[in-house]
């Protein structure tokens, strides 16, 4: 290890050499600390002159980052996926983004900007216009394929069957037996982190917000905590107590959804059906306390955008013990269901340590054994004056996933109700303490329904954005998908998949 | 008897019917909704500050006449909070479908589709690149409380079985190819709809260098469904107006609805 040590943002920042990062990461992990992203810069908005590539981990003492310095000529390291399988997406990220070239790294076709874009571009590099749109070549996609008797290859999307996402999923299956997935993501990806550069902390909130629409209060109080850290902001009470039901909320409805979507993956339509009215009774509950079904618009930087509607808090307080009601007999329902459970069980096998060593966050980690939760390991906001029981189950199959989903849809309806009665009348916004220079970074996250999400913050001059980077618990998940389905049914991937229940778009950005 | 029966065929029964009957009937909207903002014009002091503020640039005042573009409002209020005289409210017009962005009525082709599909309409769904928002909304559609099925109206798992195209999202790049190859293999005529205002015109995305400004840049669309995401009412009217069974409300024919 070389070079300075310095604090900013309070979080300390290591120096190490190009040729250093991967063996320094790597040993780290050894010692206890965990990965948890690895971020490309170009250092050359902020007095350097060149680009850099910051390894980001947590660790009993704190977080504490990485940071090397790449020549803008040669901006190559070896690659820490060789050693640190969970870095692999986040580096082929940077490849697409920056130009950063990872050094052996065991997967180094194109991730974010498809095949068709052309060599050389790196949207995130500072000298690169963003509205740029260059001209697409007819360079093709190479799947990873396995070949052999018996053999065969299917192709699934990018367009699918039912209403959901973009992506394409190219099975290597024998028989009904999956040998090998080859997930291509990223069609819905919009530039969400280039668009954002330049603009105040303000002005981007929206933006931010839309890079997932089911996880929007997440990503949005991940940036706001963010944003707050660097303008030294505290937020009023019930904005703090606010927060708490809204995230709360959001698991809420996603949890339900997700269940009766699990159902949908084996065609069980009675559960469909009584979870689908259920997600539909919270989304319309959602609406009238923030006036958004999906909650947008009212978390932002400095507390909440818009308060709490009154009728609605009322409402949703005379609800909850029926919704609770209601959801406890759908789910006695499934499990009651011997068909519905067969399926589920041993499906989509995670064992723990393929969880730890990818990276896996959330219900995807605390399905495999592993206690992993921000709201208790990094308390925020409200959560540092709430007691949150932690939900967790061993098999890491589908049927722990559903398990854990149902006890945190459970819990998550106790906490609304405890952050309800916290909940007093007050301001719900607070101005901005002071402007961050320009240099000045921060980090923060969330946790959402799909587990820890991620902001990366610097500032720029005069109050705005520098660079900005969002570490999705979706993102940190899907190479998790990938490696559960292997040996598994052809048939189970829709189940196995929807037991995940990861978006894209906040994956693609 | 089993509490597995009881549970799955006649619990369901003791509740009574879930479905909204809309359009035959209104939408009950909570007193939060966010409909399409409105002012006050002798509150209006003409300052700007919504303009600036608005972070899809869908508001123009000129010449002190004040407008809100449907296509490019993402619904969040924040001109609302930014207005000096608290001159701007969001109102509850939520019903903004309309057949073109600039004028042009284009109902050849919906009778066309009105005479070939007569009540029945089938879509097919295509994300190309939403927050996934609007998918949701649009999976809503399915759910007991809407049941878009009461009207005639099926989603399908192929675009060679599909009468109209529903499009979500701002048309990334690395879609194009596939969201294109999507309407080639639907049967003709066939129709588009964009829903939401990524699909309309980029929404908050627009400028960016990893997508088109809305679905209109690469496929001919019929209807625009306003919103962000547009609620499951305004996309029933959307899909509605599309076959020629709804007609679009008064001041959002001719594209940019101004308050």
């Amino acid at each position: 290890m070389s070079g300075a040590v310095e604090f900013p943002g309070g979080i300390e920042v290591r120096r190490v050499q190009p040729d250093e990062l991967a063996s320094t990461t790597a040993r780290f992990i050894e010692l206890g600390a965990c990965y948890e992203m690895l971020v490309g810069l170009d250092e050359r908005s902020v007095g350097g002159d060149g680009l850099a590539v910051e390894v980001d981990l947590s660790s009993v003492g704190g977080p504490f980052r990485l940071r090397a310095d790449l020549p803008l000529a040669e901006p190559a390291y070896p690659s820490v996926a060789r050693l640190v399988p969970a870095a692999a997406w986040d580096e082929r990220e940077a490849k697409d983004l920056f130009g950063i070239i990872p050094l052996g790294h065991p997967d180094p076709r194109r991730l974010v900007l498809h095949e068709r874009w052309p060599t050389g571009f790196h949207p995130l590099r500072k000298d690169v216009d963003g509205v740029l749109r260059p001209p697409l070549g007819d360079r093709r996609y190479v799947p990873f394929e396995v070949h052999g008797d018996g053999v065969y290859q299917l192709p699934v999307g990018p367009i699918h069957a039912g209403i959901i996402e973009p992506g394409h999923f190219r099975f290597s299956a024998v028989g009904e037996r999956i040998l090998h997935l080859d997930a291509r993501l990223f069609f819905a990806h919009r530039g969400l982190e280039k668009l954002v550069e330049g603009r105040s902390f303000e002005s981007a909130a929206p933006v931010v917000e839309r890079a997932c629409g089911v996880c929007t209060v997440t990503h949005a109080l991940a940036y706001a905590q963010a944003v707050e850290a660097l303008t030294g902001t505290a937020i009023p009470d019930r904005a703090r107590w606010g927060r708490l039901v809204l995230a709360e909320l959001e698991r809420l409805y996603n949890h339900v959804g997700d269940l009766g979507n699990m159902c949908a993956g084996v065609g069980f339509y009675p559960g469909v059906s009584r979870l689908g009215a259920l997600k539909e009774r919270l989304l319309r509950l959602n609406e009238a306390v923030s006036g958004h079904r999906y909650l947008m618009g009212s978390v932002a930087p400095g507390g909440l955008r818009l308060d709490l509607n009154e009728g609605g808090l009322l409402a949703l307080a005379a609800e909850l013990g029926p919704i609770g009601h209601e959801l406890g007999g759908a789910i006695r329902s499934v499990i009651r269901s011997a068909g519905v459970m067969a399926r589920f069980h041993l499906a989509g096998v995670v064992p723990g340590e393929l969880a730890r060593t990818l990276g896996a966050t959330g219900v995807a980690a605390r399905a495999s054994g592993l206690e992993d939760d921000l709201r208790l390991d990094e308390p925020y906001g409200a959560y540092q004056d709430i007691e949150v029981s932690a939900a967790g189950a061993a098999t890491g199959d589908v049927a722990a996933r559903f398990h854990v989903r149902a006890q945190e849809a459970q819990e998550a309806i106790r906490l609304v109700a405890q952050g309800l009665a916290h909940l007093q009348p007050g301001p719900v916004r607070a101005i901005a303490a002071r402007q961050p220079a320009a240099g000045e970074t921060a980090r923060c996250g969330a946790e959402g329904p799909r587990g820890t999400s991620r902001i990366w913050l610097r500032a720029g001059a005069n109050g705005t954005i520098d660079r900005f980077h969002l570490r999705s618990a979706s993102f940190a998940n899907w190479p998790v998908v990938v490696a559960a389905v292997p040996g598994d049914l052809v048939p189970d991937f829709p189940l196995i998949n929807k037991s995940f229940e990861l978006c894209y778009a906040c994956t693609d950005r | 008897m089993p509490m597995d029966v009881f549970d799955r065929f006649l619990r369901p029964l003791r509740g009574g019917p879930l479905t909204r009957r809309y359009p035959d009937e209104p939408v009950a909207l909570p007193p939060t909704v966010r409909g399409l903002p409105e002012v006050d014009p002798s509150r209006c002091d003409a300052t700007g500050a919504c303009v600036s503020a608005c972070p899809t640039g869908a508001i123009t005042l000129e010449q002190g006449t004040w407008s809100v573009d449907a296509g490019r409002c993402v619904f969040c209020a924040i001109c609302a909070t930014a207005c000096p005289q608290g001159a701007i409210r969001l109102g509850t017009r939520f019903e903004l479908a309309s057949r073109s962005r600039d004028g042009d009525p284009g109902t050849a082709l919906t009778r066309e589709i009105d005479r070939r599909v007569g009540r029945s309409l089938h879509i097919r769904h295509v994300d190309a690149g939403s927050c996934n928002g609007c998918d949701w909304e649009i999976a809503a559609l399915l759910n007991p409380y809407h049941d878009i099925q009461r009207l005639g109206i099926d989603f399908v798992a192929s675009p060679r079985h599909a009468d109209l195209l529903l499009v979500t999202g701002v048309m990334t790049r690395n879609l194009e190819e596939a969201a294109l190859r999507t309407y080639e293999a639907m049967p003709e005529p066939r129709l588009v709809v964009a829903v939401g205002a990524c699909a309309i015109s980029g929404g908050v995305f627009a400028g960016t260098y990893a997508a088109r400004d809305g679905v209109a840049d690469v496929l001919p669309v019929d209807v625009f469904v306003p919103g962000c995401p547009p609620r499951p009412e305004a996309l029933i009217q959307g899909l509605l107006v599309a076959v020629g069974r709804m007609v679009p409300r008064a001041g959002v024919e001719e594209g940019s609805p101004s308050a």
